[in-house]
């Protein structure tokens, strides 16, 4: 059986504005080429009614998303963490981050592979 | 990483690099001379910690194969791709010799000094022009139309800019006591993941979204903003003005307005002539009487009482001035008129846009502007950002003039949270920007007389310190008044980015005799140049950065081969063209601009960053009431009657209608009806990527992956009318020429709209003719005009001109 995860990211989606400031980081951090990263930011557009729609941005931590653990370690913030322009993610422990997540609507929790 | 013989060095971020307008504290990490990481520093005050795509992707960028490391000196023809390396001694010696010649032959005015935007280059650049005795310092837009004209439309109505509130004056930011959270911010023609604007790290709006901010998104597209505003007020581009009279409408008619502000501090019960439409003075009523004081009619005294402006006071004590009504003045010559009061026509003009009317010209439900007036008019404090998109349009200075009336009658002017007079730190202030007189200055006023422009346009007469672009073009193909013989081009991508109608900018630089380009990379306009040198990055550089707030030291940390900042390239050319140039070195230069904060530039470095203490007067809030916006230090604004000037006495000067209006701009399905038979769809340009900043950055693989390709967005239904699928290669094109995007299909924009990427270029194609770099096929800058400027030189169409839109492929519709 595969090892529990422990740690993850609690993304507060409602203000990702889709500024790709993670996914940089993450390349800058961990030494990836264009193509590759730790995390990927999604556009969403959505379709509502009355002919209306909704923008919504993603950050998707990827296959390659190590939540950063050289750094974790030393105690500091995962890369994409520190540098998020709208301030809305946050690392720590899953159980920790699960109930913070029900302080308010349009959070995600990941916890990678 | 170890930690290993790793050194990290504390500055700011600026041009070049991430291409912004700055100021970032970062912190960069050096090891063996070698960039190996860049982050944001959280103890900065402006972006705590965070960072932007384009900061992050410098180690790609500092040492990217194609980096310009070696002064060029061009050996083929123009645009034959043809170069051979030089020395920087060289180089300046053949700068030196070929711009003294043309000064000897022409004057120093035929050499024009183009920029791009208002980056790490604007001070420098005027440093070697007025060195070199050239008042041409051009910012190369059609219309200067980004930043500039907001900033001199500012200067007119209310003496000074403002910007939106974010606490940025305050070291403990959004703690401060002082500081106030607005309730609502109308964000306008503005799009957040990109950039930061204006000197504002755009990512504060998300601050104070998350702690309670409400939004207004005026924008045709379905923005970030607009998809979580409260209230989204989608309109036809270019009707901007129209809107923000009908927001005026509601907040007059509905009595929603600061009636304490309006008598105070505006003009409002300054007197008209019915006869000539114009303000009554006091030189009217008597011989002897000043051309420049101003009279009301005093309700308490029954009689006229006059304003002086200098004085900001009236000749009377107790004067109760009547905001309202009509009277019979009689004139120095013996005959009497009628008058009525600003107020009186800032109203009636305001009720000239009913909302059913605003409704028909914007396109926007009247009951969703009569919503969204009512809650910013209601909210306290608000405030407003506003985005270039404002100056993108011929009517801009009307059109500013309309929005800061919002905000001054509702009160939010320089008030806690609203929109406050922004200064620069301490007053340090480097050079000629709009309404600033810098330490870089001409010599004298007589240098300035010939300044492409000046004579054409009260602005760039008064305070916009630049040559008018569009006539500058002209000029070079004219000769008229004066012909003009060479360029000294400073990363502006005139070709590439910058400039509209590239295609004549290109005969333009074919005709001049001699081009000298610096830039970090080459370009499509860099093949235009005689001589490229190559440029520092804002890791390689000493460096000041004074605007707005804080007071900033860039600090350099690494060197890059033979790479030399902007800064010292023009300091050793102005030594060269100026005997007297007043300075030794860089750092007394820098000691200079920053004298008035009463540090030394090593003390600023040391500190990084510098925010002036709370009562000094380029702090807020409320400095009109405690005399700390004019220079006599009496209370009011620094506007020439010393009030908000809700009726313009400049634009009165000028000639130019002096109260906020709309105008339809030149190019729309309104006013060119014929055009759109054949072009239907209404082409706007220059949404923002948050992956460059305008035509930078596409050769950076870590930026090029998030936005690989240019870009049209065209809604889902006129696709599929179209005969159009999501990622296929379409042609836009209209009577100007066409060129070749790729559709992202999306119900971002909508059905009667396609919003066209700009700037772009393929670092990665052939540099020659014909290619050069791919940069005839995709830049949509060849489908918009010059020589659209607004009736006072400034703003420019670039956001709603015409097209038509086909599959590249398919068989073209006649
Ligand atoms: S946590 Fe680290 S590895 Fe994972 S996406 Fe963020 S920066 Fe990359
Ligand atoms: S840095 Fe933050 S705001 Fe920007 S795209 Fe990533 S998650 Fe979204
Ligand atoms: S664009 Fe904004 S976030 Fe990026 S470096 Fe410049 S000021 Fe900082």
């Amino acid at each position: 059986m595969a090892k529990k995860p422990e740690y993850g990211l609690l993304i507060d989606y409602e203000y990702c504005t889709g500024c790709f400031a993670c996914q940089v980081a993450c390349c800058q951090e961990n030494g990836w080429p264009a193509g590759m990263g730790g995390i990927q930011v999604l556009e969403i557009v959505q379709n509502l009614p009355n002919d209306k729609a909704y923008l919504t941005f993603m950050p998707f931590p990827t296959e390659l998303c190590i939540l950063c653990r050289p750094r974790t370690k030393k105690g500091l913030e995962p890369a994409c963490v520190k540098h998020c322009m709208a301030n809305t993610m946050k690392y720590g422990r899953l159980e920790d981050l699960a109930k913070e997540m029900g302080k308010k609507p349009k959070m995600v929790l990941w916890s990678p592979r | 990483m170890s930690n290993e013989n790793v050194q990290i060095v504390r500055t700011t971020t600026w041009s070049a690099g991430p291409g912004c307008h700055g100021g970032c504290g970062v912190l960069a990490y050096i090891k063996d001379g070698e960039l190996i990481k860049l982050e944001g520093d959280p103890d900065h005050p402006w972006n705590q910690g965070r960072l932007c795509a384009r900061a992050l992707a410098m180690t790609q960028y500092i040492r990217h194969p194609n980096r310009l490391t070696r002064p060029l000196k061009r050996v083929g023809k123009r645009g034959e791709g043809k170069w051979k390396e030089i020395s920087w001694d060289e180089a300046f010696d053949l700068i030196e010799k070929k711009m003294k010649t043309i000064r000897k032959e022409y004057g120093p005015e035929s050499v024009i000094f183009s920029m791009g935007t208002g980056r790490d280059i604007g001070p420098w650049i005027c440093m070697l022009a007025y060195a070199f005795g050239s008042p041409n310092v051009m910012f190369s837009l059609s219309g200067s139309a980004c930043y500039g004209p907001r900033i001199s439309a500012c200067n007119t109505f209310q003496g000074n800019y403002c910007v939106f509130d974010a606490g940025q004056w305050f070291p403990d930011r959004y703690e401060n006591p002082k500081f106030k959270v607005p309730e609502c911010m109308i964000v306008w023609g503005y799009n957040i993941a990109a950039t930061c604007p204006d000197n504002l790290f755009g990512h504060w709006i998300i601050d104070l979204m998350k702690r309670g901010t409400k939004i207004i998104s005026v924008d045709p597209r379905l923005t970030w903003f607009s998809s979580r505003a409260k209230h989204w007020l989608q309109l036809r581009p270019g009707t901007d003005a129209a809107l923000a009279m009908g927001m005026l409408n509601v907040l007059i008619n509905e009595d929603l307005y600061d009636h304490e502000f309006l008598e105070k501090w505006t003009n409002a019960p300054h007197l008209m002539r019915e006869d000539t439409g114009k303000l009554l003075r006091e030189s009217h009523l008597r011989e002897e009487g000043s051309e420049n004081k101003f009279v009301v009619w005093d309700d308490t005294g029954r009689r006229l009482a006059i304003w002086d402006g200098s004085q900001v006071s009236y000749n009377l004590p107790d004067v109760n001035p009547a905001l309202s009504g009509r009277r019979e003045v009689t004139l120095a010559d013996g005959n009497t008129v009628s008058c009525h009061t600003v107020w009186d026509a800032f109203r009636e003009e305001v009720n000239n846009y009913p909302l059913d009317k605003v409704e028909e010209i914007t396109w926007v439900p009247a009951k969703d502007i009569q919503k969204a007036a009512r809650f910013y008019a209601k909210s306290k404090p608000a405030s407003i950002q506003w985005g270039v998109s404002i100056d993108m349009t011929p009517a801009v200075t009307p059109l500013c003039h309309a929005i800061s009336s919002l905000w001054a009658l509702t009160g939010n002017l320089d008030v806690p949270g609203g929109n406050v007079i922004t200064r620069f730190a301490y007053d340090a202030v480097a050079y000629a920007l709009p309404g600033a007189d810098g330490v870089i200055r001409l010599r004298n006023k007589e240098q300035d007389a010939c300044r492409v422009g000046v004579k054409e346009y009260g602005p760039y007469r008064t305070f916009h310190w630049r040559a008018q672009t569009d006539l500058t073009l002209e000029q070079i193909f004219t000769g008229k008044p004066y012909p003009i013989k060479g360029m000294w081009i400073q990363t502006a991508g005139i070709l590439n980015g910058i400039g509209l109608d590239p295609k004549r900018w290109r005969e333009a630089l074919k005709k001049l005799d001699f081009i000298a380009a610096v830039d970090l990379f080459m370009t499509p306009t860099t093949q235009y140049a005689d001589v490229v040198l190559p440029a520092a990055t804002f890791l390689e550089k000493d460096g000041v950065r004074s605007w707005w707030v804080p007071l900033q030291s860039i600090n350099k940390a690494l060197k890059v081969e033979e790479c030399r900042p902007d800064v010292e390239i023009n300091f050793e050319l102005a030594k060269r063209f100026d005997p007297d140039f007043k300075y030794e070195t860089i750092h007394d230069l820098f000691d200079d601009i920053i004298k008035p904060s009463g540090m030394t530039y090593k003390e600023l470095q040391e500190k990084v960053w510098s925010i002036p203490p709370e009562e000094h007067p380029t702090v807020p809030y409320f400095r009109h009431e405690k005399g700390q916006l004019r220079p006599d230090g009496k209370p009011g604004f620094k506007t020439p009657t010393g009030k908000f000037e809700l009726y313009s006495t400049y634009r009165e000067d000028w000639g130019l209608d002096p109260l906020p209006h709309h105008e339809e701009p030149p190019l729309t399905p309104v006013s060119r009806p014929d055009l759109a038979e054949k072009y239907p769809l209404i082409l706007s340009t220059g949404r923002r990527s948050p992956a460059y900043f305008h035509s930078e950055h596409r050769m950076i693989p870590w930026l090029r992956q998030l936005d690989p390709d240019p870009v049209v967005e065209i809604h889902p239904e006129t696709a599929s009318e179209h005969g159009i699928g999501n990622g296929e290669w379409v042609w836009v094109e209209n009577w100007m020429g066409k060129c070749r995007l790729k559709a992202k299909v999306s119900p971002i924009v909508p059905r009667w709209m396609v919003m066209a990427a700009h700037g772009w270029w393929f670092p990665e194609k052939s540099g020659k003719e014909p290619s050069l770099y791919g940069v005839w096929e995709s830049n949509i800058n060849q489908l918009l005009p010059m020589g659209h400027q607004g009736k006072d030189g400034q703003g420019a169409p670039l956001k709603h001109s015409l097209c038509k839109i086909y599959k590249v492929g398919a068989k073209e519709e006649s």
